[in-house]
């Protein structure tokens, strides 16, 4: 079958630093890929460059089989929904319209029929018409996740989805883009907690300065070893009943055990 | 309330103050003469109504019309509401492009002073849409357009500085004033062209606009041509702008009051914003030059001293209010 989206041997760089040294990932149809790594190890660089929205020095990045840069708006459009990191929003219009942002290939009325049902997805189609300004940062986080629902694409890309929510709506967030990936959708994430991240995505990428660690099962990707080397924590992931979590306490660095230098 | 009953507001609102800035003037009618008026248009009543107050009441609506829209595309493209074009340095540069004419000695040859603002709004919206295409962030082109108003306002006054004549100086001054006194319909047909234009891109921008309400990247992965529709706007209100300046001189403060006025109404909705602005900016411009005809002074005032006395602390009330949000 063919990958939904491919990203081979990134090299990119933000202003003078390397942020992608050969990274790469690739995503099955069907399937929910998390993308883990510590504070700037490239996750978000390489979800935008995989996009093009931001230049790559070498490698390539196909979407459904595609050279990137060979698609024009509408088709890439057709092919992904990207839900960026920055949720800041410019101006206060109802949720209701702000869920059919998603939609602009659909004729007006359609587009609002679409937003309103992935609002009651949500769970927020009793706010459809409160300005978005006037929520939580919660609230607003579902008509975010709304908006990429209403996108149909069979790729989602979402940029810590869950960053900021409350245990529930982070379970929620995950289970909706479970239930697309079953629906046949490849689903992209970028998860902060490696515990969430491992009970809800088939496959765990892990990077690390720009470089791909790990890519695999969660118990596979997020080995002992990994955990050590890339998150600097001593410990494992543990099955238990409610799925798998990371049991695991903080290493210290190489410069903190060695002391302050005199 | 829906956005076609807040035109349909507008539009009434509109129509009725622009029958009572032609009615209302410096020299007062009789019925008998408004009787005259009505039945004989080639009196002198007749010519007072019809080819002194309503070619100034209709231009002043088409300027008002033209900078309330243009300010709209503008904080909806910045995705600020204290954008507006005066903002890009689009008004500066217009006015120094007439300033060049006047100093220059071209006043009388006919036209030349419109087309000189004109060129000189085009260059910066050239300038700005180069820019847009180069860089994404509002931020960046807000800063440009400070820039490009300081540069524009330095050339001005150097134009004033090295200038040896002080009646041209007088008339630069009178021209960076604002005014709609005595335009007739010619000045109207000669301004018509380029704002139909400008205001045909804004409008077709639209879309784009509200699109940019989820912040750039993601307007830029929605699947709208987005470069096109950002070009749209800045050479919409660029053309929007440059043909009032043209027109009437640099009159301010509209292009942000105007879109101020209707954003609740209008729910927020930078796309829906654009007409409901354009009607308030025509509204708001034919009551200030009512204003500035009616208020007895030695001299008539100024369309754009009037504007900027009022627009300015509005200016600072809204920079207080965005201040308090993002604070919080």
């Amino acid at each position: 079958m063919t990958a939904a989206w491919t990203i081979e041997g990134a090299k990119a760089r933000r202003g003078k630093a390397l942020v992608l040294d050969g990274a790469g990932l690739s995503v099955a149809p069907g399937e929910v890929l998390g993308v883990v790594g510590p504070n700037g190890a490239g996750k978000t660089s390489l979800l935008r460059a995989g996009l093009g929205l931001m230049p790559l020095e070498t490698g390539r990045a196909l979407l459904g089989g595609r050279a990137i840069g060979g698609l024009n708006p509408i088709e890439r459009a057709r092919l992904v929904g990207y839900l960026p990191q920055e949720r800041r929003l410019a101006w206060n219009l109802p949720a209701l319209d702000v869920a059919a942002l998603g939609a602009p290939d659909l004729p007006p009325g359609e587009a609002l029929a679409v937003a309103r049902e992935r609002l009651t997805r949500v769970g927020m189609s009793h706010l459809a018409e409160r300005g978005v300004l006037d929520m939580s940062g919660g609230e607003r986080a579902r008509v975010l996740l709304a908006r990429l629902l209403a996108t149909r694409a069979p790729l989602l890309v979402a940029d810590e989805p869950v960053a900021g929510l409350d245990p529930d709506a982070q379970l929620l967030t995950l289970d909706l883009l479970r239930a697309q990936a079953s629906a046949g959708a490849a689903v992209v994430v970028t998860l902060h907690d490696l515990g969430l991240a491992a009970r809800a995505c088939d496959r765990v990428l892990v990077l690390d300065h720009g470089r791909v660690a790990a890519d695999g099962a969660p118990l596979e990707a997020l080995s002992p070893t990994v955990l050590a080397d890339v998150f600097r924590l001593d410990g494992a992931l543990v099955e238990t009943p409610a799925g798998l979590v990371v049991a695991a306490r903080r290493t210290l660095s190489q410069r903190e055990r060695e002391g302050p230098t005199p | 309330m829906s956005a076609r009953r807040l035109e349909l507001l507008l539009l009434l609102a509109l129509v009725v103050v622009a029958v009572v800035a032609v009615s209302l003037g410096e020299s007062p009618l009789s019925l008998a003469q408004y009787h005259q008026a009505l039945s004989d248009p080639g009196s002198p009543p007749g010519e007072v109504l019809w080819t002194i107050r309503l070619p100034r009441v209709v231009m002043a609506a088409l300027i008002g019309a033209g900078l309330g829209l243009a300010g709209a595309a503008m904080q909806g493209l910045l995705r600020n509401p204290l954008a507006e074009p005066g903002v890009l340095g689009v008004s500066a540069t217009a006015g120094l492009g007439a300033s060049l004419a006047i100093a220059g000695g071209l006043a009388a040859l006919p036209g030349a002073v419109e087309v000189s603002a004109l060129a000189g709004a085009l260059l910066a919206g050239a300038v700005v849409v180069g820019l847009a295409a180069r860089f994404r962030e509002p931020e960046v082109l807000i800063l440009f357009g400070v820039a490009l108003s300081a540069f524009a306002g330095a050339l001005t006054a150097l134009v004033f500085n090295l200038s040896p004549s002080p009646v041209a100086m007088a008339e630069v001054l009178a021209w960076l004033m604002g005014s709609v006194e005595n335009r007739d319909f010619t000045d109207i047909l000669r301004a018509l062209p380029p704002m139909a234009v400008g205001a045909g891109l804004c409008l077709y921008a639209a879309q784009g606009l509200r699109m940019l309400t989820l912040g750039e990247e993601a307007a830029q992965m929605s699947g709208l041509p987005m470069a096109r529709l950002r070009v749209a706007a800045v050479a919409g209100s660029a053309l929007l702008a440059g043909a009032s300046v043209a027109a009437a001189g640099v009159i301010g403060f509209v292009g942000l009051a105007a879109p101020h006025l209707v954003r609740a109404a209008a729910r927020d909705d930078p796309g829906k914003i654009l007409r409901p602005s354009a009607l308030a900016g025509a509204l708001l411009l034919v009551a200030a030059d009512l204003a500035a005809r009616l208020i007895p002074t030695e001299q008539e005032l100024k369309l754009g001293v009037v504007t900027a006395l009022f627009g300015a602390p509005v200016f600072a009330l809204l920079a207080w209010r965005a201040a308090r949000s993002w604070r919080s």
